[in-house]
């Protein structure tokens, strides 16, 4: 009897074993480091995985018998972040160095995924280079340093030449307000029919493309903002938000947008860059500095006479007051995680990646806003594409989301409330209204009624 | 004696330990999960809160939405669609030639074994604003629609009808051949009509396909995602979202996962309850 018992649990267990151990990690070395990063869905964008293959062959060479290891994740945005958190999440799947968006930085820190490096930059010599907003972008609300930022993006208005010499429109078009905005819309669509006049990305398809290319654009172009940081609370019941919401209404209820229907496909992105823009079918749209990425020799739509059929100006404030143009930013940094198994090789890597040089090349590859001051002066950075200056001067007048913990859902409801607008589902107000209450049910009794006052 | 059957139980525990690992162990912890505050990030403990993610998921008009797109979806591409749909190519095929038999079935059959994400992109392909639906309908002079902004439900039930149907058909095609000739000739020699023969012959005695088929169906079909977000991603307006893609989006997007696990529980009391009903309808001994 002892011996089946004994027979029994020697069985099970050397059954059980290795399942156990199949889900551990195995071929773990102290020599190795993982790099997790987001791969494009676009199968001709490689630029991140072209830039790090690179750097993994200069830093395998420098440092002989250790190896690096590149974890692209084929994801869209959402997606990727999703994909990453769930690495983190386990010690088994974490990676030694993650791409992280800035915005995300706080939850994730929050989350405990990340590790503070605040000694690591301390002594590193390059660290006097980054422009101090992007510092702080990567310092979480503890005060402590978690990540090095690799460059931004800026947010501006990028419209057709041909489309706005036939609408009698300026070439050298400088919007002073929203009602320029909407001016040069209305003359579009009664000039050159079969155009769409503008585009304002809007609603959940478009993703944080909708809350911050198209909503957050407006937002901080009005008096208000989305979180009060002297106070530190959201801000609900604001004039902005509705008079945001209003010009959205404005723009799809007349007909001065993309048809709701275009505008609500989850490829909307991807339709105006590489269809519209290139067959002169719309007149404007608010988008990223890196837009022109679509129409160089290296991306998904070639397009040769890009630099002289587009022009780009800055997004302007409500009704043209100070600073007269706004802009959104965003980010991407370097982290350690808090699971990583080689955190110290990790750090190698990142000095590794974040030289000059190596700046210069990724930055002008990604079409990148530099972050470093010495980037930003080379000229091979400069001349790097026409567009390049002109948003590197945004810099001085954009915003950076709220990075908190909260931000992402309070996206969505952003989201949910311009689908509603776009639909005609809402109006303005009831939607401004389901903002404040969504807003309230995210973030608790953390609201105010009073906006922050503008950068 | 218990040893020896221990002993010669032994060969089913490698079984019974994956069966454990695998799918008992991640169903335990979704129904954990389910009573946590659990978060993907911005927050490192989890807390078990009772019953708050029910409570807010029933104050949700969002939920309730969900659920009725299920509804919708459920009832008309799996219990209407691709049932009756499936019935009535089985019993065309009984008639039909061989040959017509054949590439009807293989026809039917390759909706149902391109993959589910492949099927979605067909389908947008298919439904979308310039897509060959609107295509077909202008060739032909009639009105055209823009299926998945103004009635993206439909447009989704009638992918999932194009998608399954084989099934039902293959189950059908199954349980048909095995109603007995004398039957029906009987019932023909007594006057019976073919309505009549099909209604008093046939379907009670392929009672337990039908009952075996619309369980079968109804919990795929509960469950559908990829279909869905290929070809919506749940939108406009929600007008799509069905407990999957809301499940998701909390989960996954809003990075809510006790919350999402929560409303996942629900899809399973709601496909327990329908599979009830079957059981219950289309009892053999009912009648």
């Amino acid at each position: 009897m002892r011996f089946r018992k004994l027979a029994t649990i020697a069985l099970t267990g050397a059954v059980i074993a290795p399942l156990l151990a199949a889900c551990g990690s195995s071929g773990d070395s102290k020599n190795e480091i993982k790099i997790a990063y987001q791969r494009s869905t676009d199968n001709n964008s490689r630029i991140m995985d072209n830039f790090l293959a690179g750097v993994k062959k200069q830093f395998e060479k420098a440092n002989p018998g250790k190896t690096v290891k590149l974890i692209p994740i084929q994801a869209t945005e959402n997606d990727y972040y999703t994909k990453l958190d769930l690495m983190m999440k386990s010690p088994r799947t974490a990676p030694d160095l993650a791409y992280e968006d800035t915005f995300l930085i706080n939850s994730d820190i929050k989350a405990g995924f990340l590790r503070p490096i605040d000694a690591q930059v301390k002594s590193w010599d390059q660290w006097s280079q980054f422009q101090d907003a992007a510092k702080e972008s990567v310092t979480g609300q503890d005060g402590k340093v978690y990540g090095v930022p690799d460059g931004t993006d800026t947010r501006g208005i990028w419209y057709d030449k041909q489309v706005f010499a036939k609408a009698g429109l300026p070439a050298n078009w400088e919007p002073k307000s929203w009602n320029d905005l909407l001016s040069a819309a209305r003359q579009i669509k009664k000039k050159v029919p079969g155009v769409t006049p503008m585009n304002l990305y809007t609603g959940k398809a478009g993703g944080e493309a909708s809350s911050m290319q198209g909503f957050e654009m407006l937002l901080y172009g009005t008096a208000d903002q989305l979180y009060n940081p002297q106070e530190k609370k959201w801000v609900v019941g604001s004039k902005g938000f509705q008079d945001s919401m209003n010009f959205l209404k404005t723009v799809y209820s007349t007909g001065l947008g993309p048809k709701p229907s275009q505008a609500l496909d989850a490829n909307i992105s991807t339709n105006v860059n590489t269809d519209w823009f290139p067959n002169a079918k719309i007149g404007f749209s608010i988008d990223g500095s890196w837009t022109a990425n679509n129409w160089i020799s290296t991306g998904p739509k070639p397009w040769k006479d890009w630099t002289t059929n587009i022009g780009w100006t800055a997004m302007p404030t409500q009704n043209g007051q100070a600073p007269g143009k706004t802009s959104m930013s965003g980010g991407w940094s370097w982290a350690i995680t808090k699971n990583a198994k080689n955190p110290t090789l990790a750090w190698k890597f990142v000095t590794a990646m974040q030289t000059e040089k190596n700046a210069v090349t990724y930055d002008n590859a990604a079409q990148n806003i530099a972050v470093r001051k010495d980037v930003a002066a080379d000229p091979k950075y400069q001349n790097s594409s026409p567009t390049v200056k002109f948003f590197t001067d945004l810099v001085a007048v954009t915003h950076y989301r709220p990075a908190y913990a909260e931000y992402p859902k309070v996206s969505t409801a952003i989201q949910e409330q311009m689908e509603a607008v776009t639909t005609g589902t809402s109006s303005p107000a009831k939607a401004s209204a389901d903002y404040d209450k969504s807003v309230a049910d995210i973030v608790g009794n953390n609201t105010t009624k009073d906006s922050g006052p503008a950068k | 004696m218990r040893g020896r059957t221990i002993l010669r139980g032994l060969p089913l525990l490698p079984a019974v330990v994956l069966l454990l690992v695998f799918l008992a162990g991640p169903i335990i912890y979704c129904i954990y999960y389910a009573f946590t505050d659990m978060q993907l990030t911005g927050a490192t403990t989890t807390n078990f809160v009772g019953l708050a993610n029910f409570r807010k998921a029933f104050g949700d008009d969002q939920f309730y939405n969900a659920i009725l797109q299920t509804l919708i979806f459920t009832v008309l591409s799996a219990i209407v669609g691709q049932n009756i749909l499936g019935l009535v190519i089985a019993l065309l095929f009984r008639l039909a030639t061989k040959v017509l038999r054949s590439i009807v079935g293989a026809l039917v059959i390759a909706a149902w074994v391109v993959p589910e994400i492949v099927a979605g992109y067909l389908m947008y392909a298919f439904f979308r604003d310039e897509g060959s639906l609107n295509e077909i309908l202008k060739f032909l002079h009639l009105p055209q629609q823009n299926w998945l902004y103004t009635l993206p439900i439909l447009a989704v039930s009638l992918a999932n009808v194009w998608r399954g149907t084989a099934f039902s058909m293959l189950v059908y095609s199954a349980a048909l051949a095995e109603v007995p000739a004398e039957l029906t000739e009987a019932a023909a020699m007594d006057g019976a009509g073919v309505w009549q023969r099909f209604w008093h012959v046939t379907v009670p005695t392929i009672r337990r396909s039908v009952a075996t088929n619309l369980m079968l169906i109804t919990l795929q079909t509960l469950s559908v995602f990829g279909l869905i977000f290929a070809m919506t991603k749940g939108g406009p307006s929600n007008k799509s979202t069905t407990l999957p893609i809301y499940t998701y989006q909390t989960a996954l997007q809003n990075y809510e996962i006790g919350y999402g696990t929560a409303m996942a529980l629900v899809l399973l009391v709601i496909g327990a309850l329908f599979s009830l009903v079957y059981l219950r309808a289309l009892r053999p001994e009912a009648d």
